[in-house]
């Protein structure tokens, strides 16, 4: 018996599963379940841009693209991220990669050598962490605070970052929080990385779900074009998810490494998706307002339900989760949510999935119609009324 | 206040409530917009689209084009008139091209359609041809594409 313990990876095997996946799998099994967890749009893919990808087909487009992705692709990114974001990246400064995930993985690769330190703010997206570390890379975690609306506060970078820290990542808008990082805000850790000569990994893939205001990029700020990797893709802004497709953004010395990697462990993104992607460019900006407004509608309904039920709740202004603030029931997060999908039947993602400072909430997900929140919220305000009276509050 | 019309065209049952709340209005104030769009004519009426095909009920519809002369001082109007009062007609339009009118004729059966295009349309003092086609499937009204909802096929992640 080969002791498989001793073969594999040290560090593939020091990597934990996500451990969300244990509830997930009990929800799978379970009918009648309300659930709020999902993280994409509920929309189907625009059809416009759905019937590019099949004439793609038709045309017999089933051959790989050059490593980077196709020219015309490339030069669409390039004039959207200069339209809805003022960025200015030309199209040898623009890799298409495997979803949002890819253009993660790439980063870190392109950045680390062993021991960097990387200092990744929680909550947020769950990859972060294994792939610095897949890359040799140590996470330094860094937990955001309610009372700062989730933001990374220049106090906090600055207390976290040591001679070893080479990247930060920068999660906003963030996935659970919905917290997003505003001019103000982003030009004071913006100093500090410049002073301290670290880089940036900005993680914009929710870039276009920013509400009362439009995002800003750090890369649009002074001296930090040169020092930041755009992470960014078409999953969350055109309902995307599937056809894994996004993008990074970075200058050309960067990029020149990055690409070398995706040119060896990918070759390149799914081709039918880049003609896809191109339209989706070209003729979905209306697309984009349609769904962002209708997420809109949502997030100021579901943040009124659950503050009439009794929740404390920030406003998010990003992304499409709410994330409530449910310590007051005196129940952990995890106990508060499977209670809740037990006796309720409504599922809902406990905040200690997104990092151990998450103890306390819980991630709402509003990528669901009216009617559905609506009957979810209800039920979830029935379990907090029990919970109230059971413990007296 | 276009969007308070664009969310109720799409989902007559939202509550004025919900809508304030997404609207980030007063309630008073979207239940006397609603009031005020209902009385001016602007909303004509909230209806369940129904799909009759899945029910036991026997049910056809037919569109009819109709030729007319238009009378010297009221035009279509008085014409127009006498068509859509009758209930069978469940929607009348003047149309540009080859024909005047488009009338869409719901019945129980095709006799009864075709009984109601004879003795009432072709007589109306006016009316110079109709031509009837009977619908044979609906894929899509109103907006809506005749299918069964969808599953959710999202799976759970992060
Ligand atoms: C914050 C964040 N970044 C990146 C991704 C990856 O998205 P994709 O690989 O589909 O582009 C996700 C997906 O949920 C996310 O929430």
């Amino acid at each position: 018996m080969t002791d498989y313990s001793k073969k594999l990876s040290k560090t593939a095997q020091s990597i934990s599963p996500s451990g969300i996946r244990k509830f997930f799998d009990i929800l799978d099994d379970m009918d009648d379940v309300t659930s709020l967890t999902v993280g994409q749009p509920d929309f189907a893919t625009p059809w416009h841009i759905r019937e590019a990808a099949i004439d793609a087909l038709s045309a017999g487009k089933t051959y790989y693209t050059s490593n980077a992705g196709l020219t015309p692709l490339r030069e669409e990114i390039s004039k959207y991220v200069k339209r809805r974001f003022s960025l200015d990246y030309g199209k040898d400064e623009i890799i298409t990669t495997v979803g949002g995930s890819e253009a993660i993985d790439l980063a870190m690769r392109a950045l680390i050598d062993p021991g960097d330190e990387v200092i990744i703010p929680v909550p947020s997206f769950v990859c972060y962490g294994p792939i610095a570390r897949l890359a040799g890379g140590v996470p330094v975690y860094v937990d955001l605070d309610e009372k700062d609306g989730f933001t990374l506060t220049p106090e906090k970078l600055e207390r976290a970052i040591t001679p070893k820290t080479k990247l930060l990542v920068l999660p906003f808008p963030n996935n659970p929080t919905g917290s997003v990082m505003r001019l103000p805000e982003l030009e004071k850790i913006a100093d500090i990385i410049e002073k301290k000569d670290i880089f940036v990994l900005s993680d914009e893939i929710y870039a276009e779900l920013t509400y009362k205001g439009r995002h800003v990029s750090i890369a649009s700020l002074d001296g930090m074009r040169e020092r930041t990797i755009i992470a960014s893709g078409f999953s969350k802004a055109y309902a995307m998810t599937g056809w894994r497709l996004g993008y990074t953004l970075a200058p050309r010395e960067i990029s020149v490494q990055m690409l070398k990697i995706h040119q060896y462990a990918i070759m390149c993104a799914p081709t039918a998706s880049q003609y896809a992607g191109i339209e989706a460019l070209c003729a979905g900006d209306e697309d984009i307002e349609y769904m962002k407004a209708e997420y809109d509608r949502r997030r100021l309904y579901i943040v009124n339900c659950l503050r009439s039920a009794g929740f404390e709740c920030y406003e998010p202004l990003g992304a499409f989760y709410v994330f409530p603030n449910i310590s007051k029931y005196g129940l952990d997060s995890e106990s508060f949510c499977s209670r809740l999908l037990y006796e309720n039947k409504v599922a809902i993602v406990p905040g200690t999935a997104f990092g151990s400072c998450g103890e306390g909430f819980a991630r709402i997900s509003y990528a669901y119609s009216v009617k559905h929140i609506s009957s979810a919220v209800e039920k979830l305000a029935d379990f907090a009324n029990k919970i109230k009276n059971e413990r007296k509050l | 206040m276009d969007i308070l019309l664009e969310m109720l065209e799409k989902d007559a049952r939202l509550t004025p409530e919900q809508i304030a709340i997404m609207t980030q209005k007063d309630e008073g104030d979207i239940k006397a917009a609603i009031d005020s769009y209902e009385s001016r004519g602007v909303i004509l009426g909230y209806k369940a689209l129904v799909n009759w095909d899945k029910t036991e009920r026997e049910y056809i519809s037919a569109i009819i084009e109709l030729k007319v002369t238009p009378q010297r001082d009221r035009g279509f109007e008085k014409i127009a008139e006498k068509i859509y009062n009758y209930p069978e007609v469940k929607s009348l339009y003047l149309m540009s091209g080859a024909y005047d009118f488009q009338v869409i004729l719901e019945g129980k059966t095709l006799r009864e359609v075709a009984q109601f295009v004879a003795s009432k349309l072709a007589p109306i003092d006016g009316v110079i041809s109709t031509a009837t086609h009977f619908v044979l499937k609906k894929y899509k009204d109103n907006g809506c594409v005749f299918k069964v909802p969808e599953k959710d096929e999202r799976i759970n992640s992060i």
